[in-house]
């Protein structure tokens, strides 16, 4: 047998710069958004820091709201939204399904050079001056208050939502039209009704934000009316048009989350997934229900009562398709046979915080609880529980998991444990605090505060550096591994799917022969996969 | 391949692309006619009408859509219905504003 894999099939950097091979899309994708992640890391850092003490000792107010903005676009827009679609998303699809590559392989990587240009024009804005309207340029600070690179970064978040758009686009064809012989609809993996729920999200939802942000240039730059109401705009408008997006974006960044965590939990408890339609079908409802919630963010916006009446009825109507994954997990865990390497430690600990997460995000969908807790650091605390907490928790999970499949290579597993500790441990220190700040009354997005939040803060900076560490551990024995990790079997954890059914890592086209798919997608339960 | 449908491409005579083609820009010229004559609050609606009329010219005859297949339908039917969530789920706020005295 061939020792040639889509890795060692060519070394010269223009196999990698013109490569139409979806495995090593997603490992380009996988170094951009490092890169990003640990800029809009440093951000948080230094936030954080000036957070230490009550009083404005590193940055004045002016670098502080450059500071929280350029993390949250970062963060946002070109690490957590790309993160599991653009990387796992993109490796494994085709691989799951039993196909050769995306239908549109080089639409795959137009995607990432897009991504590259959004990513570029938006760094531009960083480097030379900085943006300081929140990263949900509210108008019309956005449009005729600040004095900052507003236009060039929303040109980069408008340029990178084509990225999204292809992306998305490219994988519901696939998924509809490249499946192997017997891959029906309910044999497929979880993860694949994740991604093709979040692919909906990203066509019906990403042309609404670069449109609205279009605006913003046009009122911006021309003195259109649309957003301010000094020259017969509403700057209501521009929240509703922002949030029809941006909500639902808070589910392209959990959901995959929640494919990959149904992954992990059914393999390493060894048993097939207790309701598997429900948490299939949960991923669509998600999706569906997350479009109608937006208006969540603006209850004490001056949105009608009526109107937020509405929004919070429905609010709570999309915590139950969540509910169910969750109830379903803990289900399949009833007695599964645990085993507790990192993935699995990983995705423990994203069915925690993401509950955490989710139950505090009903306090905000009460029309009454929010006006208190409105813009202080319990929206803070709940967002980053579902977004770091959750989806960042998933992403490592994936990565760990598929990281022998992608590189062939394993991973130090004691090491891999710890460093999932440090990250759950980090994460809630510097996290839970913020809830108790928020209802104290502490508000988000100022670089000063009054003496008593001061014990709070502390935590919360130390938990952050704790956090830190958790981060860059991951990142010093993953790229460790390249070199002197052990090397990896086809199925080193056993698993079904038939992406550990081709060696690791794979050859260029996946699989020497096109399987056949005649079983279930999980059989753990003391049936072997019935895949030849 | 679970799906075996391909579908059959639809050859259109150039003569309808054309016909198509001078329809978008007659409207486009009525919808610049229209800006300059005073028709009060219908000015907006006549343009939007004409936007729509074109729109849909552009769906059926550019996109395909007349001689599509079903599914591509379902995905049409519901980017529909989403612009129509938006637009709904809006106007929930703006025509209520003032009810219940907030």
């Amino acid at each position: 047998m061939s020792d040639t894999n889509y890795l060692n099939v060519d070394y010269g950097i223009r196999s990698w710069l013109l490569t139409v091979d979806h495995k090593r899309i997603a490992l380009l994708y996988l170094g951009s958004i490092t890169v990003m992640f640990f800029l809009g890391g440093v951000f948080a850092l230094m936030i954080r820091l000036e957070l230490l003490t009550p009083a404005a000792d590193v940055v004045q107010a002016d670098t502080y709201n450059k500071l929280f903005t350029m993390h949250g676009i970062i963060m946002v827009f070109f690490f957590l939204i790309p993160s599991i679609p653009a990387t796992l998303g993109n490796f494994l699809v085709p691989m799951m399904i039993g196909a050769r590559d995306l239908a549109f392989p080089r639409l795959n990587l137009a995607s990432w050079y897009i991504f590259l240009v959004g990513a570029l024009f938006t760094l531009w804005a960083v480097f030379t001056g900085g943006v300081d309207t929140g990263w949900t340029f509210y108008t019309p600070y956005s449009t005729v208050g600040a004095n900052t690179k507003v236009i060039p970064a929303a040109v980069g978040i408008f340029i990178n939502g084509f990225s999204s758009i292809l992306t998305g686009l490219n994988f519901i064809v696939t998924i509809h039209r490249m499946r192997a012989p017997g891959l029906t609809w309910f044999r497929l993996p979880l993860f694949i009704w994740a991604t093709y729920a979040t692919s909906v999200i990203f066509i019906l939802g990403t042309p609404v934000i670069a449109i609205t942000l279009a605006l913003v240039g046009v009122e911006r730059a021309f003195h259109i009316g649309i957003f301010d109401p000094a020259i017969g705009g509403d700057p209501i408008l521009f929240q509703h048009l922002f949030w029809f997006y941006s909500h639902p974006a808070v589910y392209i960044m959990i959901l995959p989350s929640m494919g990959v965590v149904s992954e992990l939990i059914t393999c390493f408890a060894r048993k097939s997934p207790f309701g598997y339609s429900f948490i299939a079908i949960s991923s669509l409802a998600i999706a569906f229900l997350g479009f109608l919630v937006w208006g969540h963010h603006m209850f004490v916006s001056g949105q009608s009562a009526y109107a937020s009446l509405i929004f919070s009825f429905l609010s709570f109507a999309v915590a139950i398709p969540s509910a169910v994954k969750v109830f379903n997990w803990t289900a399949t865990l009833y007695r599964g046979s645990i085993a507790f390497q990192a993935p699995m430690l990983y995705a423990l600990g994203f069915i925690g915080l993401f509950t955490i997460g989710g139950l505090t995000g009903l306090f905000l969908a009460s029309l009454g609880l929010d006006v208190h807790v409105h813009d202080t650091y319990f929206v803070v605390a709940h967002f980053h529980y579902i977004m770091v907490g959750g989806a960042l928790m998933g992403y490592l999970g994936g990565i760990h998991f598929w990281w022998p499949k992608i590189t062939g290579r394993m991973y130090p597993e004691t090491l891999s444990k710890i460093a999932a500790l440090v990250v759950f441990l980090g994460f809630n220190l510097t996290f839970f605090p913020q809830f108790i700040l928020g209802y104290l009354g502490m508000p988000r997005r100022y670089h000063v505060y009054p003496d008593e939040f001061q014990v709070l803060n502390v935590m919360s900076t130390a938990g952050a550096s704790v956090l830190g560490l958790g981060y860059l551990l991951p990142m010093g024995y993953l790229l460790w591994s390249l070199r002197y990790g052990a090397r990896a079997p086809a199925n080193p954890w056993q698993a079904t799917g038939l992406e550990w059914q081709t060696p690791s890592p794979p050859p260029t086209e996946n699989f020497v022969v096109t399987p056949i798919v005649t079983g279930p997608a999980y059989c753990y339960a003391g049936e072997e996969a019935e895949v030849v | 391949m679970t799906e075996h449908a391909a579908p059959h491409a639809h050859v259109v005579p150039l003569a309808v692309y054309f016909g198509v083609f001078i329809a978008l820009l007659v409207f486009t010229g009525a919808t610049t006619a229209i800006a300059f004559v005073d028709l009060g609050r219908f000015n907006v609606a006549v343009a939007l009408t004409i936007a729509v009329v074109k729109a849909s010219l552009v769906l059926l005859y550019f996109m395909h859509l007349r001689y599509t297949s079903r599914l591509t339908l379902v995905f049409v039917g519901i980017a529909f219905f989403w612009l129509g969530t938006m637009i709904g789920l809006t106007m929930s706020d703006i025509v209520s504003r003032g009810w219940f005295g907030a």
